[in-house]
């Protein structure tokens, strides 16, 4: 399916990464928008507002980030592609719909523009330190997707593909921006719609009569009714059957949750996206992502200046999590090196998939701004030795 | 001596609400003699009286006991997060509006948790019919204290007695701005019937308090006898005040309980607002949301 014109702005522009983000929402065909004022992220609402009214978009701003969250998941089940954009604090009060999206498999694009924390924080400089909460921050057992731009260009571009692998796999996909994407300004190639492929729910044939919502066949995602299409569906957080009916049982929640975990665990390598350089041959390799790939690509460069062999590897998806490129690498390598603006996150889950044959070291930044590189260097250089 | 009842087969099939009821979930879970099923009956009645498109209603509900609801209703049926009904509903309004979305919960979930969300959606006058069962305590949790529980009223976290001042709800939803606002007890299945189809029929935010027996835990833990004592309870106390001015319908212990239509009035609806206003400042360049079929992207 190819986008709808009045959502693209097509054209080369010099925007930051909130409006990026917002453009691409419009690009990919996002029609609701619920949302909730927190800095840094409140510009791709703005954007959104701005622009919705002449599209047929519908914006609202809710009276906070618990309802903002759930009235994305009630407008999805119209089959209207729905976003909400927020920051840590908005993030933290969303996740109990956001568990709810994953339990009903509601598509929907959730945008975090990460600024350092715990609580209120650093309002509002950056941080990277919402990684785990984002794979873990709801109870229970479920799986997302989150992908982490690290330029505005880029906050266009996966802001799409959140969208389409929301579609695809009916999960939450969210979007890691950090405050440093979202407020640089650069140049943003939009391109015409007709270049924009999307991927569209994917509504049920079956009769109403014998439709069930839960019912997979082959595909490990089922197929989606609309409400008021008429097939007088059920819907529930809880533990449900293939007609969406609750059932109280051991077995049932195996198979309920066992399926949702395993429609992103089994299409890992179809989801995974990573960039990688100098890697062969290398005897360290530089883990980094979002604002933090960029920084370390400096440190790299003046690592290299003392010889050392040192490759990168960008997380474009942290989740799921490049697990078998890691494994494969630590084979070969002496050590990660992972500069992340938080205390260690994503670090752990490095360390976890090199399993001891490779060392994890973390390069730790709290926050309110970005790393030295000559600490990312050090640290490589400490690593080759 | 001992007697032997004669076996009657009841014919679930041939009850007058079962096409609007998931008749394979029954049994339900809710106690004997609960209201909750009094109000769904009066729900259903007044759809079949009404006859609007079942394809196009749907019940969004919270958690808790009349919670469940959404479950049983044979409509698109949203069994959503605790005190969320209302922002989600919201949403599947705005992305479709030509459903008839309908907000089926009770005082703990929406009232309670929800309470934020409640006066935002009758502020912005948007359009769902809430129908709140108000049984003044948290059943499925096991009889806690809400906020709706009248002062004096024992609850298993007020095992002395409520001291804490409880909402009127009618009044609460007439002072945000609701457009339509009535009370009725269980008991009162004409009259409750009867608003849910006059509100099914007005737009805006529809506000129908239904109370309701807890015989297991709030008659229980009160010493008040059973759901049947309740509705006698109801019978001798409930007080029909129609248009009443809701600042004097506020209800303690055990005392009367004014009912009625209170609110009845004409609004522009959010949507009605939303589009008239970018009408006007935006003209032709105003491109609505679509009014019938939603947003299809297939």
């Amino acid at each position: 399916m190819k986008a709808d014109p009045r959502g693209v702005l097509t054209g080369v522009h010099y925007l930051d990464g909130d409006f990026a983000c917002g453009e691409g929402a419009m690009a990919a065909g996002c029609r609701f928008v619920a949302g909730y004022p927190i800095t840094p992220s409140t510009e791709v609402v703005e954007r959104i507002a701005r622009r919705f009214p002449f599209m047929g978009g519908s914006f609202i701003q809710m009276e906070d980030e618990l309802a903002s969250m759930a009235a994305v998941v009630g407008a999805s089940w119209t089959g209207t592609k729905s976003m909400t954009v927020t920051s840590g604090p908005g993030f933290s009060l969303m996740m109990e719909n956001i568990g709810l999206a994953a339990m009903m498999e509601t598509p929907c694009v959730v945008v975090n523009v990460q600024r350092a924390g715990p609580s209120t924080g650093l309002p509002t400089m950056v941080g990277q330190a919402d990684m785990m909460q984002a794979r873990w921050g709801s109870h229970g057992d479920y799986e997302v997707i989150a992908l982490c731009p690290q330029s505005p260009q880029e906050a266009f571009n996966l802001t799409i593909d959140a969208f389409n692998l929301s579609e695809t796999y009916r999960v939450p996909v969210l979007v890691m921006m950090d405050e440093c994407v979202g407020h640089m300004t650069e140049k943003v190639v939009i391109p015409p719609a007709e270049e924009i492929e999307l991927v569209p729910r994917r509504l049920t044939h079956v009769p109403p009569e014998e439709f069930k919502p839960y019912k997979v066949n082959g595909s490990p995602v089922p197929e989606f009714a609309r409400a008021g299409d008429g097939y007088k569906f059920h819907t529930t957080g809880l533990t449900h059957d293939e007609r969406g009916y609750p059932a109280m049982t051991k077995a049932c929640q195996e198979t309920c949750v066992r399926r949702l975990l395993d429609k992103i665990r089994n299409n890992v390598d179809a989801i995974v996206r990573i960039e990688e350089r100098d890697t062969e041959g290398a005897d360290v390799v530089v883990v980094a992502y979002g604002i933090t790939a960029r920084v370390a690509r400096m440190g790299i460069d003046l690592a290299r200046r003392e010889k050392a062999k040192v490759g990168f590897l960008r997380l474009i998806t942290a989740w799921p999590f490049p697990e078998r490129r890691i494994r494969e690498l630590a084979a070969r390598v002496k050590a990660f090196v992972v500069p992340e603006i938080n205390y260690g996150q994503m670090v752990l889950e490095v360390e976890r998939c090199a399993a001891g044959k490779a060392s994890a070291v973390l390069v730790p930044c709290g926050g309110g701004g970005v790393h030295d590189p000559k600490d990312i260097a050090a640290a490589i250089l400490g690593a080759v030795r | 001596m001992t007697t032997t009842l004669e076996q009657v087969t009841l014919v679930s099939e041939d009850h007058p609400i079962s096409p609007y009821i998931r008749m394979d979930r029954m049994p339900h879970i809710w106690c004997s003699s609960c209201g909750i099923g009094t109000v769904v009956k009066c729900f259903a009645q007044a759809l079949a009286e009404t006859q609007v498109d079942l394809t196009k209603v749907a019940v969004v509900s919270g958690i808790g006991c009349t919670g469940r609801v959404a479950g049983y209703m044979k409509l698109d049926g949203f069994h959503t997060t605790h005190g969320r009904a209302i922002p989600f509903a919201t949403g599947l309004k705005l992305a479709r509006p030509e459903l008839l979305v309908t907000v089926f919960s009770g005082d703990g979930d929406l009232a309670g948790i929800g309470g934020n969300h409640f006066i935002h959606a009758a502020r912005r006058n948007m359009d769902l019919m809430v129908i709140l069962v108000n049984n003044f305590i948290y059943g499925m949790t096991g009889g806690q204290n809400a906020a709706t529980t009248p002062l004096t009223a024992k609850t298993s976290t007020m095992p002395f007695g409520n001291y804490e001042r409880p909402f009127n709800l009618a009044h609460l939803a007439a002072s945000c701005g609701a457009t339509y606002v009535a009370r009725w007890t269980s008991l009162h299945v004409r009259r409750l019937t009867k608003s849910i189809e006059e509100a099914i029929e007005r737009k805006g935010f529809r506000f129908i308090e239904a109370i309701a027996p807890c015989s297991t835990l709030y008659a229980r833990l009160n010493r008040l006898g059973t759901g049947f004592d309740l509705m006698r309870h109801y019978h001798d106390n409930a007080e029909v005040r129609n248009g009443a001015d809701t600042r004097d319908v506020g209800i303690g212990f055990q005392d009367r309980i004014i009912c009625g239509k209170f609110v009845d009035q004409e609004s522009p609806t959010y949507l009605e607002a939303r589009d008239e206003h970018y009408r006007s400042i935006l003209g032709e360049k105003y491109v609505p949301m679509p009014r019938e079929g939603g947003w299809l992207h297939e």
